[in-house]
């Protein structure tokens, strides 16, 4: 997890003079070639012209993950904002039909139905439950694993185990619990909702919010965990000495401390939750009952995929993006704060 | 771990692989429908579907054309999996690695596939509408595309009937033997019965997701039987807007307010596992289920007594594609593989029913023997298959959306609902 350490490096630094050796080779790497004049070391020769950057052979290591970023997603996504304004349809090689520009009409298609509109709607009712029960969580989870001194991979392991399972495998046991004869509603007796939580229109949606929470906490514990490795003990310490308690020690040491990961968190979890599929799909079978848990990516599959109406898809995949963008750029400044 | 991690690489591997067809459709000048490459022979590839007995069949089809031809050699594979196998072979006709002939295309993705210019017009070929017509009699006009042409080959139907447990309905005190299901009244009735006995949970229990093909399996083959056997479009007009299709809607809401079937989907068989007395199912599930349940079949419940019940047909049929190099060879093997002797095969192999107009004649000692699958083989000509429409996906999901939101879980009124999908409806069908 070095992410975690970078901007403590940087800030290391009052001068703003770079820190030289392996951060020049990383800037490199980084920008794939992007030439820095400061990036030349301590030559005190004149400045050469370096196309490749300082450290050429960077650009070779990264060559592969670029191209692989290029064709894998900057190509598929620029052809989708094209597919988007065309009125477009997959055909077999050599096969010629016209497709042409329609402008917003496969926008306005998407914006005018209201299923994408409910979708839209689910998605938030998903983050507004989802995200903040992550954060607060996995924090607390992590904070208490940092100090158990027994059984340590036992819990850390548990909570992961989640998380690299598959999703489809796991559901099974969802509905199980989740089912109208299932465990959650035996234990409940006279209290279970009815309907039962994956067919009643209130519940579906916090239900499958609470099962993403609980399947993706591993991951955001790992990240809380190596983010408190990085909190110095001296300040624990000197607190304690003066008199704060562990809740005050929680509030304005470890949350403080942790705000690079929280913003991490925050931003990985908005993602995840937009990118929401399998668990509209299976555990409410299709985004039941009646629509109350589709998602934009469901929809997408359906209308693309399904029905072969790409174009429609890809304006609906398009909004997406620029909604995840909107919101994450809203969390950035809220979450990120001084970062900046 | 290692086998996500497995899957991740492959599915990596499987969009690279699709970007960079998809970058090289557009220099390709191949397929198409040359009627110059059509009488070419030469090795062929097709696919058949995973189902246990359909391989076996199609393997020894595949072994006794080969022997035959040894210069004409078919390659077969299963179809590779995915979530369903109309997106596998809809990416695989955009790809231009689809391969000659698939036996197991689904009539409702006939005509994106066709739009998409990935399939060949039987027709093209010398004698192939006669062919057909031949084969599957007044059968075939329903797998006739909206030109006139036919893109597939009426090749099997699973004709859809009531599975009923016997041991379920004698403990709720009917009669096992001859059980009251003959109307869409007494269904109900029976229905009720089954679930107040407290001898099962669940009268009933089709799948109540919201997949566009699930309303095969609870309206469309009460539709059929309602109306004597139309279609879910007749000219390209929604006919089930009617007094028929309102009623067998108001009666499965009724089914589903008096909880007589579950509004959950169920992980399993629940006709196996005992959790409803009554399946709607073709005769695919002779075999699986077997000697696990002591079951009886009844047709699909009519509105009047005494009237001749039809069903949903659960059709696969062949379809010959236009990557396709050696086409003459393809059509060959088609005629081959619906020949008299390969159709007894199947049937023989899988239970289901050649779609050959002379199907109870031709095979009476077959069913003389299997008195269990007669019943089947009477239904194959009475049953409706999906329309030929453009859009047909995309209707089939407009009216599932409309069931759901009315009869599973009624948040409009049927009224409302089947009016807002009709017009729909028949805006997509019109579409070209």
């Amino acid at each position: 997890m070095s992410w975690m350490t970078l901007p403590r490096s940087k800030r290391v630094q009052p001068d703003g003079s770079d820190p030289a050796g392996s951060a020049a080779a990383d800037s490199a790497g980084r920008h794939g070639g992007s030439s820095d004049g400061n990036a030349g070391g301590p030559a005190p020769r004149k400045p050469r012209w370096r196309p490749l950057g300082a450290q050429p052979v960077g650009v070779l290591f990264s060559a592969p993950y670029l191209l692989f970023v290029l064709a894998v997603l900057a190509y598929p996504l620029g052809y989708a904002v094209y597919i988007s304004f065309h009125d477009f349809f997959f055909t077999a090689p050599g096969v010629s039909v016209p497709k042409p520009f329609v402008g917003f009409d496969n926008y306005i298609a998407v914006l005018t139905d209201p299923a994408v509109i409910r979708s839209f709607g689910n998605i938030l009712i998903f983050l507004v439950i989802n995200v903040p029960l992550t954060v607060a969580l996995s924090l607390v989870l992590a904070n208490a694993l940092n100090r158990v001194t027994r059984l340590r991979t036992f819990f850390r392991v548990s909570y992961y185990v989640p998380y690299v399972t598959a999703s489809v495998a796991v559901i099974g046991v969802w509905l199980f619990l989740f089912q109208q004869n299932g465990l959650i509603n035996s234990l409940l007796g006279s209290l279970a909702p009815e309907p039962s939580w994956l067919v009643n229109s209130w519940l579906a949606m916090p239900t499958v919010a609470l099962y993403v929470t609980w399947k993706q906490l591993g991951f955001f514990i790992l990240l809380y965990l190596a983010a408190l490795q990085n909190i110095p003990e001296e300040l624990y310490e000197s607190a304690a000495v003066d008199g704060a308690n562990k809740w005050n020690q929680f509030w304005n040491i470890t949350v403080p401390g942790v705000r690079p990961a929280s913003v991490l968190v925050t931003l990985l979890a908005t993602i995840t939750g937009a990118n929401l599929f399998t668990e509209p799909y299976l555990l409410t079978a299709g985004g039941g009952p009646d629509g109350a848990s589709t998602s934009p990516v469901f929809l997408m599959y359906r209308t693309g995929i399904l029905q072969g109406n790409p174009d429609i898809a890809a304006a609906l995949g398009v909004i997406l993006v620029i909604g995840v963008l909107l919101i994450a750029l809203i969390q950035r400044r809220l979450v990120g704060g001084k970062e900046e | 771990m290692k086998r996500a991690f497995a899957s991740r690489t492959l599915s990596i591997a499987a969009i690279a692989a699709m970007g960079l067809s998809l970058a090289a459709c557009g220099g390709s000048d191949s397929g198409g429908t040359g009627a110059s490459e059509e009488a070419s022979s030469g090795p062929i590839d097709i696919w058949y579907s995973n189902n246990e007995d359909e391989v076996a069949w199609g393997k020894q089809m595949v072994s006794s054309w080969n022997e035959q031809h040894p210069d004409q050699k078919i390659s077969a594979q299963q179809i590779p999996a995915g979530k369903s196998s109309e997106e596998v072979i809809a990416a695989s006709i955009t790809a231009g690695t689809a391969p000659c002939l698939i036996f197991n295309t689904a009539p409702v993705a006939v005509p994106q596939f066709q739009r998409m210019g990935g399939l060949v017009a039987l027709d093209s070929f010398e004698g192939g509408a006669d062919y057909i017509k031949k084969r599957s009699g007044e059968l075939a006009s329903q797998y006739q595309s909206q030109d006139g042409s036919f893109y597939q080959i009426p090749w099997k139907s699973n004709p859809v009937v009531l599975f009923y447990n016997k041991a379920i309905f004698k403990e709720a005190g009917l009669d096992p033997e001859n059980p009251p299901l003959g109307t869409q009244e007494e269904f109900l009735e029976t229905a009720r019965t089954l679930v107040e006995s407290g001898a099962v949970d669940n009268a009933v229990w089709p799948s109540p997701a919201s997949d566009f093909f699930q309303s095969w399996f609870d309206f469309y083959p009460f539709y059929a039987a309602a109306s004597g056997g139309e279609q879910l479009l007749e000219d390209g007009e929604a006919t089930f807007n009617s007094d028929e299709g309102k009623a067998v809607a108001e009666m499965w809401k009724k089914i589903y307010q008096e909880g007589l079937s579950s509004k959950e989907v169920y992980t399993g068989d629940s006709f196996v596992d005992g959790k409803a007395a009554i399946a709607i199912s073709g005769p695919w599930a002779i075999a699986a289920y077997g000697d696990q349940v002591n079951w009886g079949t009844a047709p699909i419940p009519v509105t009047e007594e005494g009237a001749e019940s039809h069903t949903f047909a659960d059709a696969k049929n062949i379809a010959l594609y236009s990557a396709c190099e050696n086409k003459g060879t393809a059509w060959e093997v088609l005629k081959y593989a619906t020949s008299e002797e390969q159709d007894r095969n199947l049937l023989e192999m899988t239970g289901q029913m050649p779609m050959r107009a002379d199907l109870t004649t031709v095979y009476a000692d077959y069913f003389d023997e299997n008195p269990a699958y007669k019943q089947f083989a009477e239904q194959a000509n009475n049953a409706v298959g999906v329309p030929q429409a453009p859009n047909s996906v995309e209707i089939w999901q407009n009216f599932r959306n409309a069931w759901v939101g009315s009869v599973i879980h009624p948040n409009d009124s049927i009224d409302e609902a089947f009016e807002k999908a009709a017009t729909e409806i028949n805006k997509l069908a019109s579409q070209q």
